[in-house]
């Protein structure tokens, strides 16, 4: 099973990596072969059982809801690539227009 | 002097306890041993310098968090993170008096069989430098097996302490999903993640179990355990019932070796008293990898969504958040969590996602049926941990499938969240063989009491000659 160059690049996008030319196509020719063998799992009938999502039968895990400290803004900000005040800072989330 | 190429965790406690040597002095012997052989072995990624506690120091592999450690799961994304917080294992290892020797070299993100994805470089095998430590936990694994640290964590999704365990003639206990806890554990596939310990002795192994496993109300996966853990002492096997299962022990690639010794080590299981018989898990062997290989890269592809370079780690830069984000995940990640990112994402995607991973988490229910069918028979089962012996460094790096056959044997027993633990078992060409022993869910105690009479009656010598020699 051979992934086409436009689905490298819209899996890609949906991943948010800025895959380089090079890697879209190494990255197409190595999927197609890994999907090729994972594929194996649909040689099997499986209509009648039900799918596992976890391997514990646990259902609705309660806890007390009691307030404790929240992390203090510092801490939660030492690691901040770029910060201003009590904020991370990043680049715009769309490009503005200038009028 | 200490020879930490033989002290076990458990005769390190007692010489602490009997105030033979202090916590601080022990601390000092694994220091110096890693500053004579960890230049070549490269099983740190970091190491502690100042003890914090009189207890019997641990190494810890670096995907788990440590309060005011660099923690980086052997990423360049997460390079300078030092955490907050400790896990939830950290805290306990602490509260139990066992003091961080340092953090442990891993594939990136956990992911990989070799060590050899570490964004910081591969670690080598202690019996042969040539050779591959395994992997995941290659470094803890490493680290043990060479007199680096007395014990070690490390983590398992589909065999990330099994398999290095086997590779390094060292113990490597995977437990029962949910008995350990997953908080501060950097997240690879959530539904697989397990921390283990890794060891010398199978002693050593629920000794620490003791320690990690437990009900935390930081992980609401997490169970308490049906019953306390015990430390083996037993030498036979009286009245356990022992499954061969014939495909995980007829495996094509398993090597004659390999082979060999493993089924020495059933002979032994009858001649110690078990109760052997063959058994069949057609469909866990066949289609366990395929499953394995869709589920843990789609739970991936989401865990790892977080890495955007907004709040923590590495950052590239970028005019919109857009392009921040999709330049620092293309720089911060390695090979090999992008094509599971990207494998993941496909897998889940629109149109694929019924076909993919709705399929195979049906699979999962069929394996973990083969195994229940298996378990009303039998207490244990018994296979080799690899197909083959440790392997030379870049031997498999160009063909992602053929790493991914690495763990072919540890991973059916994974995708049913059953315990399993890798002994060594005795030599071929001169390196480590692992035998692996799965048990029914919170069976523990059955696998420490069969590894550690096993381990008894084989007599296994876990010091490399090589490192024996030159001490």
């Amino acid at each position: 099973m051979a992934i086409s160059r436009d689905d490298v690049l819209h899996v890609a996008k949906l991943a948010r990596l800025a895959l380089t030319e090079d890697e879209v196509a190494r990255l197409g020719e190595q999927l197609g072969a890994i999907l090729e063998a994972v594929g194996k799992v649909s040689e099997l009938e499986l209509d009648d059982v039900p799918p596992t999502s976890h391997p514990l039968d646990l259902v609705n895990v309660w806890g007390e809801d009691e307030p404790r400290p929240s992390l203090p803004a510092d801490d939660a900000l030492a690691n901040a690539p770029e910060r201003d005040g009590d904020f991370f800072r990043v680049p715009p989330a769309a490009a503005v227009e200038t009028p | 002097m200490i020879d930490t190429l033989r002290l076990t965790g458990e005769e390190a406690m007692g010489l602490v306890e009997r105030r033979e040597i202090s916590g601080a002095e022990l601390h000092r012997a694994y220091l110096d041993a890693i500053d004579e052989r960890d230049g070549e072995l490269h099983a740190y990624l970091r190491t502690v310098d100042e003890s914090e506690g009189d207890g019997v120091p641990i190494a810890i592999k670096d995907v788990i968090t440590t309060k005011g450690v660099e923690t980086t799961a052997g990423s360049r994304i997460l390079e300078g993170y030092v955490p907050l917080f400790d896990a939830t294992v950290t805290t306990r290892c602490k509260d139990a008096g066992l003091p961080i020797l340092g953090k442990t070299n891993t594939d990136e993100f956990a992911m990989g069989s070799s060590t050899e994805n570490s964004a910081f470089g591969p670690t080598r095998n202690p019996w042969d430098p040539r050779r591959v430590p395994g992997g995941s936990g290659g470094g803890s694994a490493a680290a043990v097996a060479a007199g680096l640290a007395p014990w070690a964590l490390g983590s398992d999704t589909g065999g990330s302490v099994k398999q290095p365990a086997a590779l390094t003639g060292t113990v490597g206990l995977r437990p029962t999903y949910g008995t350990v806890s997953r908080y501060g554990v950097v997240a690879f596939a959530s539904s697989l993640d397990q921390v283990g310990p890794v060891t010398k002795t199978v002693r050593d192994c629920a000794l620490l179990y003791r320690i990690l496993a437990g009900r935390d109300p930081c992980d609401s996966t997490t169970v308490d355990l049906p019953e306390p853990v015990q430390i083996p002492e037993a030498e036979d096997l009286r009245g356990l019932r022992v499954g061969v299962p014939r495909e995980m022990n007829e495996a094509e690639g398993i090597e004659p070796g390999v082979a060999d010794a493993v089924a020495r080590a059933i002979e032994l299981c009858a001649e110690l008293g078990a109760e052997v018989g063959e058994c069949e898990l057609p469909r866990s062997v066949e289609y366990g990898l395929p499953c394995y290989y869709l589920v843990a890269p789609a739970e991936a592809s989401s865990n790892l969504a977080r890495y955007d370079g907004v709040r923590y780690g590495f950052r590239a830069g970028g005019a919109t958040l857009r392009e921040l984000q999709e330049r620092t995940r293309d720089a911060g990640f390695g090979d090999e969590p992008k094509r599971r990112i990207m494998l993941g994402t496909y897998a889940l995607s629109a149109g694929y996602y019924e076909a993919f991973y709705g399929q195979a988490q049906k699979v999962r229910t069929v394996i973990a049926r083969e195994h229940a069918a298996a378990f009303e028979r039998f207490d244990v089962l018994v296979s080799p941990t690899s197909p083959t012996v440790a392997f030379e460094l870049g031997a498999r790096t160009a063909n992602p499938l053929a790493m991914y056959l690495s763990d072919l044997l540890t991973i059916p027993s994974c995708m049913a969240g059953l315990p399993g633990l890798s002994i060594p078992c005795g030599l071929s060409e001169g390196l480590p063989v692992g035998l692996q022993l799965i048990g029914a869910q919170f069976a523990e105690n059955t696998l420490f009491r069969a590894g550690h009479a096993l381990e008894r009656a084989l007599g296994f010598d876990y010091v490399p000659p090589r490192l024996a020699l030159a001490a």
